[in-house]
């Protein structure tokens, strides 16, 4: 089976449809499916449920969604730097479903690694915990939290092999490697396509089975907050 | 005279000790960095996936790849390790990490910890501040002892939904420390030139004197 597509809209052909949910990897706008983010927009499909910990900003990332208004509900930890994200979630316009970080990245991984669910002391006596299952275990308290799958996972990855192997970069990693396993199909984007072989198998992040498309795109890698310091003279 | 930024961050970093990992959260809790003693080593974490954060870069250095969890771009050390949310938040929740230093918005006399959300203004989110509180093994915050309004942080109850219940271990304000545990808070040290009146005067929470 090819795995290996030549550009981001065939990759998705086939895959998309109004009402589906999507998990789309990064962390801010680091290591985020650019390429195919911006296909997911020109397929039109509409009422996503979009999990991704952040919603990008106004004009990159996930943000191209929400300006078309192709989202219906994100699942996100953290959306601060969307004020458009903001805007339709207090007009009502955008359901909205906050996980503690870490909370999400394990319902990711559970997902995909066929856990129905899990329990968690993160949230506990907060409004995170309404309505959920609470057990105690050794004396302490705990939430139960479910796994999450996604009928299409789209994944950003520095270098990956016609297998499907990855391998990622730095803090790129992120939400990457367990959205990867929770996607019922997972397509992975790359900077570098190399030749089998060239990956060592003790260095890979996420073994090929778990992707099914690849493609290799271009990546304009915006940054969001640019921190530098100062050279002093010598 | 009350501390300032720069000396907040001075002092939470005298709750730093030789052999540390450490997580620090967005604003006043980012400076400790630069207080860290020369004598200990210490490993800061983002939870973003990475141990063994180094400094800001120099221009010539930026990589898009390589940012905190503050979205900053950062540069790696010899120490360094890269891992997946997933691993990050294991760490975290499952009690590896030594301390937390966050800020807040409102603290109770219980130690319940308000820092994410104001229902119908301000939509951000809580990133991973829950997981933090729950998992690390030791919480301070640091933060103005008022609003900007004035208004007291330190409370009988968290007004703001909560980050966690019973979480926070210390707080350091610009007026003082207290330390919280099973029997309330305790104010143990004053900023110079604070009194004890000065404190309760912008302090609805009770608090035990032992400065």
């Amino acid at each position: 089976m090819k795995k290996i597509y030549p550009d981001a809209r065939a990759a998705l052909d086939g895959l998309c449809f109004d009402g589906m949910t999507v998990m789309s990897g990064g962390f801010g706008l680091c290591g985020i499916p650019e390429n195919l983010i911006a296909a997911l927009r020109d397929t039109g499909a509409k009422d996503l449920t979009v999990i991704s910990n952040n919603a990008g900003v106004d004009d990159f990332g996930l943000g191209l969604l929400l300006q078309t208004r192709q989202i219906k509900k994100m699942i996100s930890s953290y959306v601060g730097e969307n004020k458009e994200f903001e805007r339709q979630y207090l007009s009502n316009e955008l359901e909205l479903e906050f996980n503690p970080q870490g909370t999400l990245a394990e319902r990711c991984r559970a997902g995909g690694a066929g856990i129905p669910a899990f329990y968690t002391k993160t949230g506990v006596g907060t409004m995170i915990a309404e309505g959920k299952e609470h057990k105690e275990f050794n004396g302490e308290t705990y939430i139960m939290e479910t796994g999450l799958i996604a009928d299409l996972s789209i994944v950003k990855a520095w270098k990956g092999d016609e297998q499907g192997n990855l391998v990622f970069r730095k803090t790129a990693r992120n939400f990457n490697p367990m959205m990867a396993t929770a996607g019922k199909v997972t397509v992975a984007e790359v900077e570098e396509i190399v030749p089998l072989g060239s990956l060592d198998p003790d260095c890979i992040h996420t073994p090929g089975i778990f992707v099914q498309r690849m493609i290799k795109g271009d990546h304009e890698k915006r940054i969001e907050q640019r921190t530098v310091r100062q050279r002093e003279n010598a | 005279m009350p501390w300032d930024r720069n000396q907040m961050a001075e002092r939470a970093a005298k709750e730093l000790e030789d052999g540390f990992y450490v997580n620090l959260g967005i604003g006043i809790p980012t400076l400790v960095a630069n207080y860290i003693g020369e004598d200990i080593d210490v490993t800061l974490q983002s939870e973003n996936g990475m141990l063994g954060m180094g400094p800001f870069p120099y221009e010539d250095e930026v990589d898009p790849d390589l940012i905190n969890a503050g979205k900053q771009t950062i540069t790696e050390l010899r120490r360094t390790s890269y891992f997946s949310s997933a691993d990050s938040f294991g760490m975290i929740r499952g009690g590896h990490i030594d301390l937390s230093i966050l800020g807040a918005m409102e603290v109770s006399e219980k130690g319940d910890l308000a820092n994410w959300m104001i229902p119908g203004k301000m939509v951000k989110g809580m990133g991973g501040a829950m997981d933090l509180v729950a998992g690390v093994k030791r919480v301070v915050v640091v933060m103005d002892h008022t609003s900007k309004n004035g208004d007291p942080k330190l409370l009988h109850e968290c007004s703001l939904p909560l980050t966690g219940q019973g979480v926070v271990d210390m707080v350091i304000t610009n007026l003082g420390v207290f330390e919280i545990d099973e029997t309330g808070m305790k104010l143990t040290e004053l900023a110079p030139d604070v009194t004890v009146e000065d404190v309760k005067a912008s302090t609805e929470a009770d608090f035990e004197v032992a400065v």
